[in-house]
């Protein structure tokens, strides 16, 4: 039975460590983002590592009218459908604190955009009863901090929609995995200060196919980030407010 | 584009640098940044000395830009992002029946590296460098416009083997080679003294050659070394081996001469003295070393450097006089190779002649410098070249003799980096833009 993944933001580094892996074992990728030539290239390389079919579609969180196509398409393919969302954008907290309209774009390229894309899909994949979305979030979600705290709460927006479709796809077959990535080595994350144990994006997509395979609820990757999140959550807000970590 | 600011270095790491480093991972952010800040490509960093780095200033590091773009079965070409590894295309169209015409001694190679040092392999007697089989590449200049460069260019013979100072190669199309199937059957010899070496190399006529030589044998015994023949077969392929890793800096006694010379002793003995035929998988013949990721850690902390020089079929004897001196120096490594190469090479710079080339691993250390800028003497006097994606030690005076086609070269560049933006640590330590 085909499998095919469509892939939200499919030019970032982990959306392309994924594509790689899913197509090297010849399932068919629907790659979706902006930027066609890039997107266009990609399916090349999938088809030349075995994917049986490759496309390149174009998806704007910001421009709901790219949506429809996507979702037609989704229908017309047979077998099972998978979605896995990595779009997101974390501008810098200073920008957004002076220009504060930055936070509609934050907000809806990381949790509004996927959310309603996600919702126009889920009828679909119930209806063939079967099907994985892997929704990637970030630790930035699990706690508000200054550094990124606009970022953060949109991750912790969509964390919260993706456990309400869980809630809702587990009916009639269909699963939702939600990924929490710490620091991994993406164009995101190149040359800021302060990372440390940054995760190659190969592992990340790695840990993704483990998660669905075993059908695991949340995730994070590398393993570890349960641990410090679980350490940075359980410090008093009394105290964590003072902090700046 | 973002820039970090790190400390790397190449294979060698007897050489550092700290500069800036962005890493596109999209085309058009390459375009982008080769628009707004242009700088010199930098790869996997697998040449040894300092051919990938620029101290104090900028380079891009290309290892995102590496999908495989177009594949045309029925005339074997393929078009690739320079920064995939050649490894990478093995594992991947290996299976389905091609290669690339010509492999280095590492499968972490880049394409760009593999073109900007017009590398060779274990064929090249027979096929040439690895730049002979480049059928058109994409290169970006420092003001920021991109161009189709065809072989039997001016452009074409300063970007092959041209250190990355014609700009940045984007992607580029390989002509591939049809195999019967992917695994190899490789013949090993043993060859008890020099003469009996060069014999054995002089009369090989299989697809793929190499020698091991065992850099630590005296006297009777000088120039002895293992003759590799390979032919790709059609077979069962062997299970890969899951590769290990090198976890740590290792102390300084780890290739002390005692240590070199025991281990050299069985590995020699390891063939019967009547040779031995096996099978191998692709990688194990090709890349041999790179089933031990990090192996250059073995060195410790100081690194190592390696010396690889090719000169003229008529100046063998050099060569056997060069191996007498690492012989009795003490500070060789398990690490040395002779091969003969043919005439094939595609750029200004690049390093094949015909003639005899000899390669081996010496631990950074200062008699080692001392011996390396012997034998670069010993080198140039013989009318022979060294090889600048290996080379940490030579001075900038012996280049123009060594490289005949210098001026050519620096002409052309002259041409499309003006300003000297591309310039590499390299380029300034032996004077290649401009007389010194």
């Amino acid at each position: 039975m085909t499998e095919t993944w469509i892939l939200l933001g499919a030019t970032s580094s982990m959306a392309r460590a994924l594509a790689r892996a899913v197509a090297e074992r010849g399932d068919s990728v629907i790659l979706a983002g902006r930027d066609m030539a890039e997107l266009e290239a990609m399916a090349n390389d999938a088809r030349l590592r075995g994917a049986k079919l490759a496309e390149a579609a174009l998806f704007d969180a910001r421009d709901p009218g790219t949506f429809g196509p996507l979702i037609a398409r989704a229908e017309a393919l047979e077998g099972t459908i998978n979605a896995a969302v990595f779009v997101g954008s974390m501008p810098e907290q200073a920008q957004i604190d002076s220009d504060p309209s930055l936070v509609d774009g934050t907000v809806t390229d990381s949790f509004t955009g996927p959310a309603r894309l996600l919702t126009m899909l889920a009828p679909v994949m119930e209806a063939r009863g079967k099907g994985t979305v892997v929704g990637v979030g970030s630790v930035a979600g699990d706690r508000g901090r200054l550094g990124n705290y606009v970022y953060g709460a949109a991750k912790a927006g969509f964390a919260t929609y993706l456990s309400g479709l869980r809630n809702r796809l587990t009916r009639s077959g269909c699963h939702v995995v939600t990924v929490k990535p710490g620091f991994v080595d993406t164009a995101m994350t190149w040359g800021i200060e302060g990372m440390f144990l940054v995760a190659p994006p190969e592992k990340v997509a790695a840990d993704i196919l483990k998660a669905v395979r075993k059908k695991k609820n949340v995730i994070y990757t590398p393993f570890f980030w349960r641990y410090i999140m679980l350490i940075i959550r359980s410090v008093p807000e009394p105290i964590f407010k003072k902090l700046s970590i | 584009m973002r820039w970090k600011t790190a400390e790397y270095h190449g294979w060698g790491r007897a050489l550092r640098a700290e500069g800036q480093l962005a890493r596109p991972e999209r085309r058009a952010a390459l375009d982008a940044l080769m628009r707004e800040e242009p700088a010199p490509a930098i790869g996997m960093r697998r040449s040894y000395g300092d051919a990938c780095l620029n101290t104090g200033g900028r380079a891009v590091d290309m290892t995102r830009l590496d999908k495989l773009l177009a594949f045309d079965a029925e005339q074997g070409l393929l078009t690739v992002e320079a920064g995939v590894t050649l490894g990478e295309i093995v594992d991947t169209l290996g299976p389905k029946g091609w290669i690339p015409m010509v492999l280095p001694g590492t499968g972490f190679a880049t394409v760009g590296g593999a073109i900007g040092n017009d590398v060779h392999g274990k064929n090249h007697h027979h096929d040439g460098s690895f730049c002979q089989h480049v059928t058109e590449l994409t290169l970006i200049a420092p003001d920021g416009t991109a161009q189709t460069v065809k072989p039997d260019t001016p452009l074409f013979r300063a970007t092959a083997g041209g250190l990355g100072q014609t700009g940045v190669i984007a992607s580029a199309q390989l002509r591939m080679r049809r195999i019967k199937g992917d695994v190899m059957t490789v013949t090993e010899r043993r060859a008890p003294d020099f003469d009996a070496f060069r014999a054995l190399l002089d009369e090989s006529h299989a697809s793929y050659t190499v020698g091991w030589i065992d850099t630590t044998a005296t006297g009777a015994r000088l120039g002895r070394g293992i003759l590799e023949e390979g032919e790709t077969i059609a077979g069962l392929v062997p299970p890969k081996k899951p590769s290990k890793t090198v976890p740590l800096d290792a102390p300084g006694f780890a290739l002390s001469s005692p240590v070199v010379r025991m281990f050299n002793r069985a590995y020699y003995a390891r063939v019967p003295k009547r040779g031995r035929t096996v099978v191998k998988p692709l990688d194990n013949f090709f890349f041999p070393l790179d089933k031990i990721h990090d192996w250059n850690r073995l060195y410790g902390k100081r690194g190592f450097h390696q010396f690889q020089c090719v000169v003229p079929l008529t100046a063998v004897e050099v060569i056997r006089d060069m191996l007498g001196r690492v012989a009795v120096s003490g500070l060789a490594s398990p690490l040395a190779v002779l091969k003969r190469t043919g005439p094939g090479r595609a750029g200004h710079l690049s390093f094949p002649m015909e003639g005899y080339t000899l390669a081996c691993d010496l631990r950074a250390r200062p008699d080692a410098v001392k011996l390396i800028q012997r034998l670069e003497a010993q080198t140039a006097d013989a009318g022979g070249r060294i090889y600048f994606a290996k080379d940490a030690l030579c001075s900038a005076d012996r280049i123009p003799q060594m490289y005949p086609e210098l001026e050519e070269w620096r002409a052309e560049v002259a041409k499309i980096d003006p300003d000297g933006v591309l310039k590499t640590d390299l380029v300034r330590r032996l004077s290649l833009r401009s007389a010194a």
